[in-house]
């Protein structure tokens, strides 16, 4: 065991400086279902999110808080949602016999991008809104009392709450490109077509090609390290400005 | 003439609780009106009502003899020509001269112009030089200048100040009452300021007003109101060490105030019969050893409790009476006292003063 083990680790360092064809299809394939399904919610969830966080309902109309509320919370429960389950709703939507299941999306990377997608948006919305919410009244106030209108205090809200938006794509893409459960069930694990990182680690440790897999896992590790250092080094800069 | 901004009758609840009761009071312009009272009595609601940033439940505000009307335009108009520094320090993620220049940003005003003013800003607060800096680095004082600065950049008729020097280190306490008080007499700005510091009071406002639960409790000029003070006042002001007893005149023209508990105090004026001093508490001297001064009156105790107010630490000393001093963190860790140690108080006759 032990010799195998280490013959495995000795292997696994092979495909990552040689960088066989499967392995940088499998690694580019991964970046782009992530990369897009993180920009599209970006795009959906930061205006959802600030606009959650810049409402005030407080107290005015009981049914306006009721929605407020109900919302809010729909939106916390959707953060923690098991990718398995959203691989699942996916699925039965593409599926042949499925209301979507005419357009063939099944079993192609559109499909896993469209799971990661559902997954990432309450993400974004969720940390966007906390974000915004937790700097809203000190921050308009205080814009509102320098004589800022209106909107001009909104949009200081929003410039202060930028950081937090920017935490919340980090959190979202580091929950895309380490999700596993629901792009199995919607990509299908094809060799060549939908084979991520994370699935392509799952048929290999069931294969036995713990060497292969391991040095699947250093690139997966790695590469969300980097992109990590990428936006914290963003972060960083904004908050020394 | 009339008042530049008048309370009518003012109330405010929150969600049936009162927080306001029929305030009514003027202020002239060029006034410095201090609003003072303990926590909790509303001076915070009511110069939030004033700055248009909350509507009172009923009653009306008024400046310049018109009424403030509901729409939000008008308000915002109205607003600026208002300044309001916040207790609680608030500065947006940039640097110090993008702060001060914000409120003339969205007043439309050019860079060129604005950059003057803005350096002038800062120099009244003193604190040229700082402009680049991140204003979420500053240290508290700091940040509550550049906030002053912030509302004073726009040159504002009406400066409304909630707390604005509470929990400061007496440096910055003294730039920012500086400030105050050149801006008050250079441009003859009218201002409410919400204090809990009596010395604050009295020596920059030209009228005191006294909130209790949200009422008016007196009102008039500092020397008015501290002629006769209540209990009430006694109780919550920053008078913290008051003693009361019975003066007699020495030969050298100064009291001896027998305050009970064996304890004597002298001070630098003329009183016979009973009489109620005061000694500020950053006006005592503190050490670990007797100390060999001009301090007519020097005292052994222990200290029995600690506060940390940041840059500067509050003790209570227990030498016969509780006595209050206030020395600076750096100090207190420097001479590394803790409770139960034994100290020694001095302070000057003129330090001591009647209420």
């Amino acid at each position: 065991m032990e010799n195998s083990l280490l013959e495995a680790l000795q292997r696994a360092f092979q495909p990552i400086f040689s960088l066989n064809q499967e392995v940088l299809n499998i690694t580019l394939l991964s970046l782009r279902v992530s990369g897009t399904a993180v920009l599209i919610g970006a795009l959906i969830g930061v205006p959802i999110g600030t606009v959650l966080g810049l409402r005030r309902f407080r107290g005015k109309q009981i049914l306006i808080r009721f929605v407020d509320i109900t919302l809010r919370s729909i939106v916390n429960t959707f953060m923690g949602l098991p990718p398995v389950v959203v691989g699942l709703a996916v699925y039965l939507l593409l599926t042949a016999s499925g209301p979507l299941g005419p357009l063939g999306l099944l079993y192609t990377p559109t499909a896993m991008i469209i799971t990661q997608l559902v997954m990432v948006v309450p993400i974004i919305i969720g940390i966007t809104m906390s974000a915004v919410g937790s700097v809203e009244k000190a921050i308009r106030e205080k814009a509102l009392s320098l004589g800022a209108t209106d909107r001009q205090a909104a949009w200081m809200v929003l410039k202060e709450a930028r950081m937090g938006m920017l935490t919340a794509i980090i959190v979202a893409f580091g929950a895309a490109i380490s999700e596993v459960g629901g792009i199995m069930i919607t990509g299908g694990n094809i060799r060549w077509f939908t084979r991520t990182l994370t699935t392509a680690i799952v048929v290999e440790v069931e294969l036995g090609n713990f060497a292969l897999a391991i040095s699947l896992g250093i690139i997966l590790l790695s590469m969300s390290f980097a992109i990590n250092v990428m936006l914290t080094i963003i972060q960083l800069r904004g908050a020394e400005r | 003439m009339p008042f530049h901004v008048e309370a009518r009758n003012l109330y405010k609840e929150y969600s049936g609780k009162k927080v306001l009761t029929d305030i009514s009071f003027g202020v002239e312009s060029g006034e410095i009106f201090a609003l003072i009272g303990p926590n909790g009595a509303g001076k915070t609601t009511l110069l939030r009502i004033l700055d248009l940033l909350e509507e009172p439940s009923s009653g009306t505000v008024w400046f310049e003899g018109t009424q403030v009307n509901c729409s939000a335009r008008d308000r915002q108009a109205l607003r600026r020509r208002i300044g309001m520094v916040f207790q609680q320090t608030v500065l947006f993620n940039m640097n110090v001269f993008d702060n001060v220049a914000y409120g003339l940003k969205v007043r439309g005003e050019n860079r060129k112009s604005a950059e003057q003013k803005v350096i002038a800003a800062l120099e009244l607060v003193q604190l040229r030089g700082f402009e680049h800096k991140n204003a979420l680095a500053l240290s508290g004082g700091e940040a509550q200048r550049v906030a002053l600065a912030q509302a004073l950049v726009t040159e504002p008729e009406l400066l409304l100040l909630d707390e604005p020097t509470a929990n400061l280190d007496p440096r910055n306490v003294s730039i920012i009452e500086e400030a105050l008080s050149r801006v008050n007499r250079e441009r003859k700005s009218t201002m409410i300021m919400a204090t809990h510091n009596m010395f604050q009071a009295e020596n920059l406002a030209h009228r005191v007003v006294v909130l209790n639960e949200g009422r008016i409790e007196r009102i008039g000029t500092f020397q008015e109101i501290f002629g006769k003070p209540s209990k009430f006042l006694m109780d919550f002001a920053r008078l913290e060490n008051i003693f009361s007893g019975v003066s007699r005149v020495t030969a050298e023209g100064t009291s001896i105030v027998d305050v009970g508990d064996g304890l004597s105090v002298e001070a630098a004026f003329e009183k016979v019969g009973n009489t109620t001093i005061y000694v500020r508490p950053e006006d005592i001297f503190l050490s670990t050893h007797p100390l060999v001064s001009s301090a007519r009156n020097t005292f052994e105790g222990r200290i029995v409790q600690i506060s940390d107010f940041g840059s500067v630490v509050k003790l209570k000393v227990r030498a016969g009476k509780d006595f209050i001093v206030q020395i600076t963190k750096r100090s207190f860790n420097e001479m590394r006292l803790n409770v139960d140690s034994r100290v020694f108080l001095a302070f000057k006759a003129s330090s001591v003063q009647t209420v």
